[in-house]
């Protein structure tokens, strides 16, 4: 029998008494398709080794300026609104990382991905296929322009919705750094309902998925802005200045 | 600071992650490719459909390798690094090279990350190359697992190519890594 809402609200509720930490548990029955797609053994620790310590290395080469730009793909204008969304992405000591690929996805203003999978019948928006790619700069930020995602509808359970959301997938410049999140807006009404979102049962650490409303962003007769910075995990080797200067190196050879 | 939990990939990941040539680290009619490929399984023993793989390596003479052009590729620059998703049969594949030792004596692998729909934060595993049994029992990782779940790590040779199969659960279940400051989230 499919789960109700108020089913999976308990079940939500009974997972929080046993706190799981800052990430989300991968055991996490309320998630309908985590049963059978976690590992049951713990995770072994080791040093990481050779590749383990390195990150793979993108460039200009690899990413179009107008990637950053999700609302100039088409002829025309997509519905919805326009927004920016920038922040920086740190290391776990709180550096820069500079020069490293982010990639995003996300529904349209309807709450329709352009994929074959997504069923929900709202209407595609031929002018918006919500995908968009970036690298950060010196200091980390990175920054695109977009339309806002709609909520969604998925077959969890009956009645089950998504809050608003767009996937990030983001490197950093060791290979343990590797982080694919989803970026959450303030205030959204669906996050207590939402298991995905409540797999992290720590409430400070889901709150760091939730941009926030920035004025500063936020341009006249044009767009409102969105702030996230993205904090990843530690470096495992410590970066040198000669890292930064040897990727710039690579791509004046390659220039 | 406190690390930014992860999010599962979700079902719609192709639309941002899939791009062409992806997981063609060189192009299959080049003299050395090899075939890595495998299956991704779920605790019942069923093909996961929508799972993607990445794999970040050493180039065949050991080194590490930092150039960008894996999200264009020319055919020519080889940046050990590629992406794959798996099909409606649960497979994936990438065309590559077989990745030198880093140190003369060590056993050479594969990093890989795995992500899918219902998984709720990514994996890291490893997958070495067969083949050098002195280096592979004096391998740190390896002389440290289960034995009986050692081979999980081990990709398995073939004409033309590497089987690595991954399960994420139940029997077979591969073993999977964290590292020392990925407990950097708890700060």
């Amino acid at each position: 029998m499919e789960s109700s809402q108020a089913d999976i609200n308990r079940e939500i509720e009974a997972a929080a008494q046993q706190p799981g930490g800052p990430q989300p548990k991968i055991d996490y029955p309320p998630y309908r398709s985590s049963v059978l797609r976690h590992p049951k053994q713990p995770a072994h620790l080791i040093d990481p080794e050779a590749v383990e310590l390195w990150a793979p290395v993108f460039g200009h080469r690899d990413v179009a300026d107008d990637e950053a730009d999700l609302t100039i793909q088409h002829a025309g204008t997509p519905i919805g609104e326009r927004i920016v969304v920038t922040g920086r992405v740190l290391d776990g000591d709180g550096r820069p990382v500079a020069n490293q690929l982010v990639e995003v996805w996300q529904a349209n203003a309807a709450g329709r991905y352009r994929h074959q999978r997504d069923q929900h019948p709202a209407p595609h928006d031929p002018n918006f296929t919500g995908v968009g790619r970036m690298l950060t700069g010196p200091d980390g930020t990175y920054r695109f322009q977009t339309i806002k995602p709609g909520p969604y509808p998925w077959r969890n359970h009956v009645n089950a919705w998504r809050p608003a959301h767009i996937h990030f997938s983001i490197f950093g410049t060791d290979f343990t750094q590797r982080l694919v999140t989803q970026m959450y807006f303030p205030g959204d009404p669906l996050f207590p309902l939402d298991p995905i979102y409540q797999s992290i049962t720590d409430p400070k650490a889901r709150d760091l998925l939730i941009a926030q409303y920035d004025h500063d962003v936020t341009t006249p007769e044009w767009s409102t802005g969105y702030r996230w910075d993205i904090v990843l995990t530690g470096t495992h080797r410590t970066p040198l200045e000669a890292d930064v200067s040897a990727v710039a190196d690579l791509e004046d050879d390659n220039a | 600071m406190s690390a930014v939990p992860g999010q599962t990939v979700g079902p719609f990941f192709h639309l941002g992650l899939a791009f062409d040539g992806m997981n063609e680290l060189v192009p299959p009619s080049h003299p050395k490719a090899v075939r890595l490929h495998g299956h991704v399984y779920d605790g019942a023993g069923n093909p996961v459909p929508d799972a993607v793989l990445e794999i970040w390596q050493a180039d065949p003479q050991g080194h590490i390798l930092r150039r960008p052009g894996s999200l264009r590729r020319d055919g020519w620059t080889f940046t050990g690094w590629g992406r794959a998703a798996t099909d409606p049969d649960g497979h994936y594949q990438f065309a590559t090279l077989e990745p030198g030792a880093p140190e003369t004596g060590k056993a050479p692998f594969f990093a890989v990350t795995v992500f899918a729909r219902g998984l709720l934060d990514r994996l890291f595993t490893r997958a070495y190359l067969p083949g050098d049994a002195e280096a592979l029992a004096a391998d740190t990782l390896l002389s440290a697992v289960d034995p009986a779940r050692r081979s999980t790590l081990i990709a398995t040779r073939e004409a033309g190519g590497l089987v690595f199969d991954v399960h994420l659960q139940g029997e077979g279940e591969t073993i999977f890594l964290t590292y020392p400051r990925l407990a950097d989230a708890w700060a």
